[in-house]
Parts: structure tokens; C-alpha cells; sequence
């Protein structure tokens, strides 16, 4: 069932376009995380669907009635949503227990069951021996767990966060991205997610949202959008990869100086003249000998330009022979190759992301 | 799991293939932000006291007397007298004058204060405070009964040392004015050179020292430039105090026979009141201030000037050697003139069955204070007036600045910058001047404000609104916005966050800023003067109704009473806000 609809929604700041033609629909109790470099919208994104700004143009609707439109939206405080923030807005003035049951209060629930409320999503949070802490008594992770707490108490019909973890140490970070993951487990609900950290993103959504310059690049689960982005951008942005240019003739993709076999492709129907694609070091596999030919795979030859050892693998570039290529490739700790040896390189052309 | 389902999760809008519902008026109510309503109303309450009395001035001294056409006739009877013209000359020869002499007083203090190891700054600077807290006409009554002809305590000193005739100072002449003036202005002069000064890290004077430069050179060619522009912003801002005063002139220029532009305005104002023509003759006022002004943020706002900007660094106090001492002297020698010695004969007169008996035991008396607190109904009234009309007045100032500060802050309006040029406008209006707007414009239905309370409350309001706007702006800057947008994400609506959130986050800040407010608004003459009615005084109207019977001792008192609350409020805000309250540079 669809929740929340965003529908052709655009932004504009003056002469700037920040959210720009952004198309969406979240399942009821889906978790989407908006993610892209620093100023591409997302973040705005987030605002108009919180009501805290009106869109340009487009409609968001929520449970099939249209809550943004241009020139008239329905005030953030009717949405039934909640929100966390970047500097997580925690209210200074008020307890832990005042913070959490500030959304109760509002609802008018009884001053039993917010208490009861209150100290069971604080449990839920592992905050209650602080509850009645002030704001400034707290760390950075503390605080962000009374921004949550907060937020799923009132059992929003929309949950947004914007760039939560992005004030914390990277060891806290690890563990929050984990931790929100739990929370959404546990209350289902539904959620979208701003994020520049493609970790937090894979690590909390079920589906990813990459957006560049105002425009939603491409919307997939995490697993299918780093196999198979669709674009430059999208493949160059998660995860490091290699680009490979080439065209279409004779029933072969022609590259620089090597070709692979069109039909082993797995989109070879939509391909023809110029393409690129997108290969992940991970992909490729180094080996001393050329393997059998098996079905599937190529191996082009060529010889190692440059290595690193990261202790995890090995970084490896490495040129096909009489290329200008040159391919980035990721080892295991134990496949140890030399600069200038000659390698054969396997490659699985179905693994080879096709992109615009 | 639910949204891991792959017929959910693949589910892609098709746009515009489901036509979203057109929005009716049903749910654009629904959708408008009901607080819009109160923006509304306060950009409405602005027009009222600051656009509307502006405009009625311009208005009413292009009106005929009698018949209200359009002429230019108020103009040609304001300017076409040597009388009135020489009052402006007046105005402009004590501006400057006032200028001058404050530059000699504050400057060296400010250096001596903030860069030397002079002795004894905590005394100047507690006398400096005393001198912020005298107000001006009360100044004037003190040099009055100090260097009035024949029976002033200097010229009877001077009699009794010399065995002359007569004394030497007379204190109902320009000069006696000038140095009146100046002694309640140096304060700005004081303040804006030493913020200038503590922002100057050692290290440029250390540079100049190590290219050759003794201390004196050091600091007339490296400190004192570097703080020019604080000085001439100080200078800007004295001299449009001086023009624009109306107690002290009053109290000394009538007695000496000259006039200046404030007490010609006053004169206009005598039965029966020629509105039109004081409105006319107040526009030079009008526009000297606002042009000095406008100058003044120019000098203000340039940042060329790396002393500005630059923090940090060390700094050492200059080594003065035995000069400390004459430094010291010199300190107190001005603050003597401002502070000490007024105070002194103030609280002689205040408690003195006659002040020229002098200090003796069985001269002191509580009748006085008594007769003005307890016996007299109309300074009892006064009293009570002054307090109330200036609690209200800053409650009034302070809830509309907070406003206007918040809605342009948060862009709430499309025109906020208009908003907040609006409440700061009072700032270039001299009181004379916004008071002389309200009588135009609230003197006949259908706001018929004048003979109210009402009209010296709003009057008030309207004079501090800029002291007000400029503490709230500052307090609201300081809140993320975020903090709200949090209590409406939770369905807490705008004005909910206000009141739970901003508010409470605001308090001290507020405090502070009601008491800057309060204090001038109780101590205000040159408003007052204008708007005030049979059974609407304030003590500062009354002090200066009394001054014509030459009841010195109880002058004595109303001042002493008004001093005493400035005191108290002025404790107050320490204890709210902090030393630093009420000399920080928040409006210049």
C-alpha cells in the first residue's frame, strides 16, 4: 500500500533549482534513504515533505490526499509526522522525559500512558537512567537517542531524518546506523532517510534514492544499485568503479583494444553503437595463466601498472595489453603479483553495469 | 518483512497518470497557517506608532492654520524670523561643541581604562556608570545649585577663597550648557573607544615599539588611528544627543535668554500650540539626524580597519610610570563634573530644609522625600505614573520587537526587511520630534490618544523600540530554528513552539532587554514634555514644571527618587543578565 506519494515535486530558491522534477512513492512501512553529495536537494526534499516548505511545483500526497501543493500546504504540525534533525533539536529548556513526551502531550494522551510511553521507548533507546538529565548534561550519542526516542514515540504515519549521524564520531556513527535499523525492525515505520554516507544509506534502507543536482538519479535496493547502477554518476558515487567506453559493431563490444562477445552481455538487446559500462574492481580476478574458456567469462591480457597493500586486499591497476586503459582491481591478501607481470584479466560481462 | 516485498518496493510513480484532487477552499483553510493573523496585526500596530506619526508630521506642516489647504506658508513663518533662525545656530554650535569636549573627556579615559596600568579603574568605571544613571535635566539642577550666579557652592567657595564680590561662574550661559551636556555624553565617547581599543591585540603596538617608537608615538600614530572610526561613530552620536536634548537646554538656555532648536519647539508649543509650525521647524532636526546617522553606520560598517576585526593576541598594559597618578587625577577630575560633585549637592539639597544653609546636622530633613512620596497627591500620582507608564511601555516595546524580530527572521513575510527598518526608525527620531508626530496624528478622532495615558505610554514604546528590536533580534539569532521546526513536526503548531520552546529559551535575554527599556522610559522628558496632560505627569515632567519656583530642595528629591529606581533596575539586570548589560554597543 502506498504511503507517501512525491509527485513530479520541484524547488526552486529564487534563479536556483534545488529539488528539480523529484517522482517517489514510499510502501506503507518502507525505509528510503535520499542520498547525494552535499546540495543535491535532498535535504530539501525532506523539508517539503515535512511541510516545513512548499514545493515549486509537483503534489505530495500522503494516504492518497495531497497535503504540498503549490501556494497551499497543509502546516507541518497536521501531518502526524515526525522528524530528526541534523543538530538533533533537542529542546534545552526541557528534561529527557519532557523532550520524549512533548508529542504525547500535544496528542492529548493521558498523563498515565505517557508516562508508561515515555519510559518504554526510553528503555527501548537505553536512556532511562538519564531521564530526567538536562539537553546539556548529554554527549553527541546520547542526545541523538533522545531524538529518536522522541520522534517514534508518537508512532508517526512518516518518520524523516536528516543527516542524523553526520555530528558523531565514526565509531558511533557504526553503531547508530545499526541501531536505527533495529528501531525501523521493531516499529515499522515508515521512513525516509537523508544521507551524503553511502554506508549509512545501504546499511539502514530498503531502498536508496541517489540524487544529483535537485534530480533523483536512480531509485533501486541497495544490492541492485551498486551491481547495476544506470548511470555515471550512480556508479561512480557508491562504491569505486571503473568506466569502460565502447561501441557496438559486428556483434561484439568493441573496447580499447579488446572486444568482448555481445550476446554475453546481459542487456545485449538495448545495446548498439556508442555504450559505456560500469566494472567494479571487485569483478575482475587477476590469474597467472589464461583460464579455460568457459562460458561467460573473457580474459583479456595485460600487465600490472601499479599496486597497493591495504592489509584487507590488494589494489591493483593494471592495463589490458596495448591499451590506454586502466583497470582498478581489488585481490584478496594472498594473490600477489608484481609491478610489469604479465596477467590475464577475467571478467564476467554480466557483471558489467551498462550506464547512460 | 513487509517493504522488503519485491511488488511494494518496485512500485514506481507513474506521473500524472493518477491525477492528484484538486484543492478546494475547504482544505486550503485548512492548509493556511492561522498565526499569519497576528503578522498581520502587528504590521498593523507598526503603522500606528511609527509610519502614521511621521506622516502626519510631514502632513500637517504643509497644512494651512486655519483652513488645513496645502501650502508652504508654516516653512516661511518657521525660518522667516533671525529669532528662530539663531536658534538653530545655537543647536549647532552646542553639537559641536559637545563633541569636542567629550572627545577630551572619553578618549584619554577610554585609553587609560583599557591599555595603562592607571590605578583606580574600577572607581572610574563605577563613576562612569553613576554618570549613565544621572539623567541630564537632573544634571542641570545639580550644576544649578553647583555654578549658579551669586549663590552657587562653587562661586560661594570662590567668594570665600578669594574674598571677592562676586563668583566667576554662571551657569545660565552656553558654555555652562556645553559643559552640562558634555558631562552626560562622554559616556558614548567613553564606551565606543574603549570597545575599539580592547579589540587591539599588543602585538601592533609591539610592532611599531620595535621599529623605534617610543609609547607616545606609538600611540597617537598606531593606537589612537587604529580607533578612529569608533571616535568619529561617537562623535556622530553625541552631537545629534546634544541637538536633540530637551531638559538640560530648557532648564539652563531659557534662564540665560537664548534658544535653542528643542526649546523653540517647546515655545511653538505654548498656548495656543502651533502644531503646524513646529512640525515645520523640526524637520532640520529631522534631517541633520537621520543624515548623521546614515554616516555613521557608513564609518561603522567599514571594515578596512583590521583593528575591528582582529581578536586575539596579547595585551599588556601600557607602563605609565608616575604619570598613572596624573592620569587617575585627570579621571576623576571629569567624572567629578558628571558625577560626584552633582551628586553630592543632589542629596545635600534632597535631605536640606534650605539648601544654601549647607551641611550641617540640624539642616538635614526627610520632609522633602516625604512631601514628594507620601504628602503631595500629584508627585505621589507621579511617581506611580512613571513607574507604571514605563513597565508598560517596555512590555509593549519589547512583545512588539520580539515579534517582528522573529517574523523576519524566519522569513514569515515576504517584506521583512521593511519590518525591521520600521522598528528601528524610531532610533533616528529625536524624542522632540516623534512627539510632536503623536500630537499630530492621535490629538483628534479617530484615535483620540491624547489627554490618555495612553498616547506617553505608546510614545515611549515607539522611542525604544529600536533599543528593544536590536536585544531581541540578537536574542533570536541565537535559537536554530530547527528547535521549532521540531515542535511542529510533532504537532505542536508555530505559536505551541513560541511558548514552550523560544520563549523559555529567550527568558534572560528578555529580562535584560525589558529593563534597558524601562530605564530611559522612566526618566523620559522630551517626549513626555509634549503628550503629558493634567493627571498624566511623570516625575521627569513634573521635576521640570517645578523648576520655574525655584523649589530646589524637592527638584532635588524627584530627581533622588528617579535615580534611585534607575539604580534598582540597573541591580537587576547584574543580577539577570550579567556585569556587562548595560554598556554593551547593541544599538550602534
Amino acid at each position: 500500500m502506498t504511503k507517501l506519494t512525491l509527485r513530479n515535486v520541484s524547488r526552486t530558491f529564487g534563479s536556483v533549482v534545488a529539488v528539480d522534477d523529484f517522482s517517489l512513492a514510499l510502501a506503507q512501512g518502507e525505509f528510503v534513504a535520499l542520498l547525494g553529495p552535499s546540495g543535491c536537494g535532498k535535504t530539501t526534499t525532506l523539508r517539503m515533505i515535512a511541510g516545513l516548505l512548499d514545493p515549486s511545483a509537483g503534489t505530495i500526497e500522503m494516504d492518497g490526499e495531497v497535503i504540498s501543493s503549490p501556494g497551499s500546504s497543509l502546516p507541518p504540525e497536521k501531518r502526524g509526522m515526525s522528524m530528526i534533525f541534523q543538530s538533533y533539536a533537542i529542546w534545552p529548556n526541557m528534561t529527557v522525559a519532557e523532550n520524549v513526551a512533548f508529542g504525547l502531550q500535544v496528542r492529548r494522551v493521558s498523563r498515565a500512558e505517557t508516562r508508561t510511553k515515555v519510559e518504554q521507548i526510553l528503555d527501548v533507546v537505553q536512556m532511562r537512567h538519564l531521564r530526567d538529565r538536562y539537553p546539556a548534561e548529554l554527549s553527541g550519542g546520547q542526545q541523538q537517542r533522545v531524538a529518536l526516542a522522541r520522534a517514534i514515540v508518537v508512532q508517526p504515519a512518516v518518520l524523516l531524518l536528516d543527516e542524523p549521524l553526520s555530528n558523531l564520531d565514526a565509531n558511533l556513527r557504526e553503531e547508530m546506523r545499526y541501531e536505527i535499523r533495529r528501531l525501523h525492525d521493531e516499529f515499522h515505520i515508515t521512513t525516509v532517510y537523508v544521507t551524503h554516507d553511502q554506508a549509512e544509506a545501504m546499511v539502514t534502507s530498503d531502498r536508496i534514492a541517489v540524487m544529483n543536482q535537485g534530480r533523483v538519479e536512480q531509485v533501486d535496493e541497495p544490492r541492485a544499485l551498486y551491481a547495476r547502477p544506470r548511470t555515471r554518476f550512480v556508479a561512480g558515487f557508491i562504491g569505486r568503479t571503473n568506466f569502460l567506453d565502447g561501441e557496438v559493431r559486428d556483434g561484439e563490444v568493441a573496447f580499447d583494444r579488446f572486444a568482448i562477445g555481445l550476446e554475453q552481455f546481459a542487456e545485449a538487446p538495448a545495446l548498439s553503437g556508442r555504450v559505456s559500462f560500469s566494472l567494479r574492481p571487485q569483478s575482475i580476478r587477476l590469474l597467472r595463466q589464461r583460464p579455460p574458456a568457459s562460458s561467460g567469462s573473457s580474459a583479456i591480457p595485460g600487465h600490472v601498472v601499479q599496486r597497493a597493500y591495504l592489509g584487507e586486499h590488494w589494489d591493483y591497476v593494471v592495463r589490458p595489453a596495448d591499451s590506454g586503459l586502466q583497470l582498478r582491481v581489488t585481490a584478496r591478501p594472498h594473490e600477489v603479483f608484481e609491478v610489469g607481470e604479465t596477467v590475464w584479466l577475467e571478467v564476467d560481462p554480466r557483471q558489467m553495469a551498462h550506464i547512460q | 518483512m513487509a517493504p522488503r516485498d519485491a511488488s511494494a518496493v518496485t512500485e514506481v510513480v507513474r506521473t500524472g497518470s493518477l491525477a492528484a484532487r484538486p484543492v478546494g477552499y475547504r482544505q486550503r483553510w485548512r492548509h493556511v497557517d492561522k498565526s499569519v493573523f497576528l503578522w498581520l496585526f502587528l504590521i498593523g500596530v507598526l503603522l500606528v506608532l511609527v509610519i502614521n506619526p511621521l506622516a502626519r508630521l510631514f502632513w500637517v506642516s504643509l497644512q494651512h492654520v486655519d483652513t488645513g489647504a496645502l501650502t508652504l506658508e508654516n516653512y516661511v513663518t518657521a525660518y522667516g524670523r533671525w529669532r528662530y533662525l539663531e536658534a538653530l545656530v545655537n543647536s549647532l554650535v552646542l553639537g559641536l561643541s559637545v563633541a569636542v569636549v567629550c572627545t577630551l573627556f572619553g578618549v584619554p579615559m577610554a585609553w587609560a581604562v583599557s591599555r595603562t596600568d592607571m590605578p583606580g579603574k574600577g572607581l572610574v568605571w563605577a563613576a562612569i556608570l553613576g554618570t549613565f544613571i544621572v539623567p541630564s535635566y537632573l544634571g542641570a539642577v545639580a550644576w544649578i545649585l553647583l555654578a549658579g550666579p551669586n549663590a552657587g557652592w562653587l562661586n560661594r567657595a570662590y567668594m570665600w577663597l578669594t574674598g571677592a564680590a562676586a563668583g566667576p561662574f554662571n551657569i545660565y550661559s552656553m558654555t555652562g550648557l556645553v559643559l552640562i551636556v558634555a558631562a552626560y555624553s562622554f559616556p558614548y565617547m567613553f564606551v565606543f573607544t574603549r570597545s575599539a581599543l580592547d579589540m587591539i591585540s599588543s602585538e601592533m603596538e609591539d610592532a611599531a615599539s620595535t621599529l623605534g617608537a617610543g609609547i607616545l608615538r606609538t600611540t597617537l600614530r598606531v593606537t589612537l588611528p587604529l580607533t578612529l572610526p569608533a571616535i568619529l561613530a561617537a562623535i556622530i552620536v553625541v552631537f545629534l544627543e546634544a541637538i536633540a536634548l530637551f531638559g538640560a537646554p530648557a532648564l539652563i538656555a531659557l534662564p540665560g535668554r537664548f534658544q535653542v532648536i528643542t526649546t523653540m519647539l517647546w515655545q511653538f508649543f505654548e498656548f495656543p500650540p502651533k502644531v503646524q509650525v513646529a512640525a515645520a521647524y523640526s524637520m532640520p532636526l529631522l534631517a541633520i539626524t537621520v543624515g548623521l546617522f546614515w554616516l555613521q553606520r557608513r564609518l561603522t560598517g567599514r571594515k578596512g580597519y583590521v583593528a575591528m576585526t582582529g581578536k586575539g593576541g596579547e595585551r599588556r598594559p601600557v607602563r605609565l610610570g608616575k604619570w598613572r597618578w596624573v592620569m587617575l587625577g585627570y579621571c576623576l577630575f571629569v567624572t567629578s563634573l558628571s558625577f560626584f560633585l552633582p551628586m553630592v549637592v543632589v542629596l545635600q539639597a534632597a535631605f536640606a530644609k534650605a539648601w544654601g544653609r549647607g551641611f550641617s546636622l540640624d539642616n538635614l530633613t526627610l520632609h522633602n522625600v516625604r512631601f514628594v512620596l507620601v504628602d503631595q497627591p500629584l508627585t505621589k500620582a507621579a511617581t506611580l505614573h512613571t513607574f507604571v507608564y514605563g513597565a508598560t511601555a517596555a512590555a509593549i516595546a519589547l512583545a512588539l520587537a520580539l515579534c517582528i524580530a522573529y517574523i523576519v527572521q524566519r522569513r514569515l513575510v515576504p517584506f521583512g526587511n521593511a519590518l525591521s527598518f520600521l522598528a528601528m526608525a524610531p532610533f533616528v527620531i529625536p524624542g522632540i520630534v516623534l512627539a510632536i508626530g503623536f500630537y499630530a496624528a492621535y490629538t483628534q478622532p479617530p484615535l483620540l490618544l491624547y489627554g490618555t495615558a495612553w498616547i506617553l505610554i505608546l510614545a515611549f514604546a515607539t522611542r525604544f523600540l529600536p533599543i528593544a528590536y536590536a536585544n531581541s533580534d540578537a536574542a533570536i539569532r541565537g535559537i536554530n530554528p530547527e528547535l521549532e521546526d521540531a515542535v511542529r513536526i510533532l504537532g505542536g503548531g508555530r505559536l505551541m513552539a513560541i511558548r514552550r520552546v523560544v520563549m523559555p529559551l529567550l527568558k534572560r535575554a528578555l529580562a535584560g532587554a525589558f529593563i534597558l527599556v524601562f530605564i530611559p522610559a522612566t526618566r523620559e522628558l522630551s517626549a513626555a514634555i509634549f503628550l503629558y496632560t493634567t493627571g498624566t505627569q511623570v516625575l521627569s515632567v513634573l521635576l521640570f514644571d517645578k523648576s520655574d519656583e525655584g523649589n530646589f530642595e524637592i527638584l532635588a528629591s524627584i530627581g533622588l527618587i528617579l535615580v534611585v529606581i534607575t539604580v534598582a533596575l540597573v541591580m537587576l539586570g547584574f543580577r539577570l543578565v550579567g556585569r556587562d548589560f548595560m554598556l554593551r554597543r547593541t544599538s550602534a
